[in-house]
């Protein structure tokens, strides 16, 4: 039992983690006509329950499991591994009937029916579930209510609400300008631009997944890998000082974690070309800002010549450089991830001096 | 195939009663028409009611499908509207001052009988975070965002800051330890907006010779909490926030946005 929980201890280590909600996502995309069939969706279910219920005998795992908070986020993972499933294996059945010549399953039902009461009783129905759901849940879990506020005694971990733990784990790479301002505000600005950027008029009112492979695929990785993944991780993996705890550990406000965290300004004038850091900061920081400067200027450039180039005509220039510069931006994530986890580096750019590091 | 004869159930009194109520000047000045049992009586339905008037008055058989549309717009609209009303109820029950706020809570817990309104509330709004988060994927998996319900996906995202404000802003009204530093951790980003937090990129260059415009009692964060740690304005800020400002705010967007599901043709559906 011991090795299993060390196990499951180790693959919960956020590069681990990470690296394996990637792969997840590629699997389910890859092999989605595997993924189709009911046995794979209720069997992944089902080991999730078994992982959750086993788990609960753990005394670490379930004081976090069961915190009143976090409840709900037990929740979110059922429902989210049901809903990308779900939706996913409906565009496949739906990919099966367009490639024979049926057309969409949505398409056969267009005739209309009258809302009065087709409609009118459907949304009853639901009411009252939800009602019930929301009662009974009420009655069994108590609102949690801990000690009076205290600004002098600091929690530890203090953490943000659960739904910006996503963001809360951003700050592990990025300041706070970015993780919490910028990289938010593109967030909505970016969900707010999909549907002027997504010029495919396929899949408009039908689940499909041939017909968008690119959107789906960069929206699941959005929003199952990076937004709620790193929920889960930050909810039940983060423990005192932010450290990294694996589901069946002890939170162990003691635990030493070595930050030797390099700028890249140190890795280029002290270990590559074997010199002191510069004085001014404009000569120190010069290769970072210039590969920043690429990274959200020539990049997008090059792409729409190369990669990209497809997307470059079909989208128009405008719709492609908006489009390209959120990816990326959305991107910069994993990337400083990986730089992290590879090279230990913490800054690409760090101007301490006007608080402006990335 | 033998015909069905269709023999009148005997008049018990409760029918007689029903009978009898529809026919009186009070209901016929209330519903304008007879029960919606024929086609023209379910389009008068729809037509005079203002709540059901939200509803278009027939629809694509696929999108009253749970398949389809997972019923997360409804539930989530479902949701906030038992958030409003037990949120009335805590309010007659909650001050939202430093000496009394905590203290209340616990006397909702501790003097209301079988009280489950807090936890109505609270879980409400767990759950209504999580339903607006799969009723946008539900939009998005279905590319129910493409034209010509590009605009109305916009105010989808404003609506989900909205709901996520919301719930950040009654976070800290218990007052207890869990909410002040949840809000503090939060509100501490505010300290680093670029130009507008004094620990933001830019905000140095903002001066007037020597006087720096932005300081830790003037920036960003200070706007969102009145002071310059989570303290007395914060309480009463997040609590006008989150029981009028937000509140109106995304009922009228909800509006907006029932109203635009009708405009733009209906549940989406295969054209
Ligand atoms: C406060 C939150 C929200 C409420 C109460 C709400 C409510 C609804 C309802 C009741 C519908 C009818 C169809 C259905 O139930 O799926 C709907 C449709 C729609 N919603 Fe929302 N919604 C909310 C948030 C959002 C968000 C966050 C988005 C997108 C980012 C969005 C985009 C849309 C779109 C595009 C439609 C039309 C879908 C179609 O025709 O298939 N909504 N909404």
């Amino acid at each position: 039992m011991g090795f299993v929980k060390g196990i499951f201890n180790a693959a919960a280590d956020p590069r681990l983690f990470f690296l394996l909600a990637v792969i997840s996502l590629a699997i389910l995309v890859w092999k989605r006509e595997q993924v189709a069939s009911n046995s794979f969706g209720y069997g992944v279910l089902g080991c999730l329950a078994i992982f959750f219920a086993f788990g609960s005998f753990d005394a670490n795992f379930r004081l976090i499991v069961t915190k009143p908070d976090n409840v709900p986020i037990v929740g979110l993972i059922f429902m989210l591994v049901f809903f990308v499933w779900y939706s996913l294996r409906e565009g496949v059945l739906n990919d099966r009937r367009i490639v024979k010549g049926e057309g969409p399953i949505e398409k056969a039902e267009s005739d209309r029916v009258w809302v009065w009461p087709d409609l009118v009783y459907i949304e009853l129905i639901a009411l009252i579930v939800c009602s019930v759901v929301l009662i009974v849940w009420s009655i069994v879990l108590k609102a949690p209510l801990e000690q009076p506020a205290n600004p002098a005694n600091t929690p530890n971990p203090s953490k943000a609400p659960w739904y910006f733990l996503g963001l809360q784990e951003m700050l592990v790479y990025f300041d706070p300008w970015l993780a919490g301002v910028v990289l938010p505000t593109l967030i909505v600005v970016g969900l707010i631009c999909i549907p002027y950027i997504d010029t495919n008029p396929k899949g408009n009112g039908y689940y499909t997944f041939t017909e968008r492979k690119a959107e789906i695929t960069i929206f699941l990785f959005g929003f199952a890998v990076l937004w709620a993944s790193l929920i889960v991780l930050g909810t039940f993996l983060r423990g005192p000082n932010w450290n990294f705890f694996g589901p069946f550990e002890f939170w162990d406000v003691h635990k030493l974690e070595a930050l030797t965290n390099v700028n890249l300004s140190e890795y280029i004038w002290v270990r590559a070309l074997g010199r002191g850091l510069p004085q001014a900061w404009y000569v120190r920081e010069l290769f970072g800002i210039l590969l920043v400067l690429f990274y959200v200027g020539a990049l997008p450039a090059l792409l729409g010549k190369s990669l990209f180039k497809g997307y470059y005509e079909k989208m128009g220039a405008a719709r492609y450089y908006v489009g390209v510069f959120l990816f990326l931006m959305m991107m910069s994530l994993p990337i400083k991830m990986l730089c992290r986890w590879l090279f230990n580096l913490k800054y690409v750019v760090a101007i301490g001096e006007f608080f402006f590091n990335i | 195939m033998a015909e069905t004869k269709i023999v009148a159930p005997k008049e018990g009194p409760l029918v007689q009663f029903w009978n009898w109520l529809t026919e009186t000047q009070a209901w016929k000045s209330i519903f304008r028409h007879d029960r919606p049992t024929s086609d023209r009586t379910r389009v008068l339905v729809m037509l005079s009611n203002v709540f059901l008037h939200l509803h278009p008055v027939r629809i694509r058989k696929s999108g009253v499908k749970l398949r389809y549309t997972w019923c997360m717009g409804g539930l989530s609209f479902f949701l906030f509207l038992s958030l409003t009303l037990t949120g009335l109820l805590l309010m007659f029950y909650y001050r939202p001052t430093l000496e009394y706020a905590y203290t209340d809570i616990v006397g909702l817990r501790e003097h209301v009988p079988f009280g489950i309104m807090r936890e109505m509330h609270r879980w409400g709004a767990h759950a209504m975070v999580i339903t607006v988060w799969l009723h946008m994927f539900r939009v998005f998996m279905t590319g129910s965002y493409k034209p010509p319900r590009e605009f109305n996906w916009s105010v989808g995202v404003v609506m989900l800051v909205l709901t996520l404000l919301l719930s950040f802003t009654g976070y800290l009204l218990p007052w207890d330890q869990l909410a002040i530093w949840a809000i503090t951790v939060g509100s501490n980003m505010a300290r680093a907006t670029p130009f507008l937090g004094h620990e933001g990129p830019g905000a140095g260059l903002l001066r007037l010779g020597d006087v720096p415009l932005i300081h830790a009692a003037d920036d960003a964060r200070f706007a969102l909490l009145g002071g310059t740690f989570v303290g007395e304005g914060a309480l009463l800020r997040f609590y006008v926030l989150h029981c009028v400002g937000l509140p109106l705010a995304i009922a009228v967007l909800m509006a907006v946005h029932f109203w635009r599901v009708r405009k733009d043709g209906g549940i989406s559906g295969p054209l």
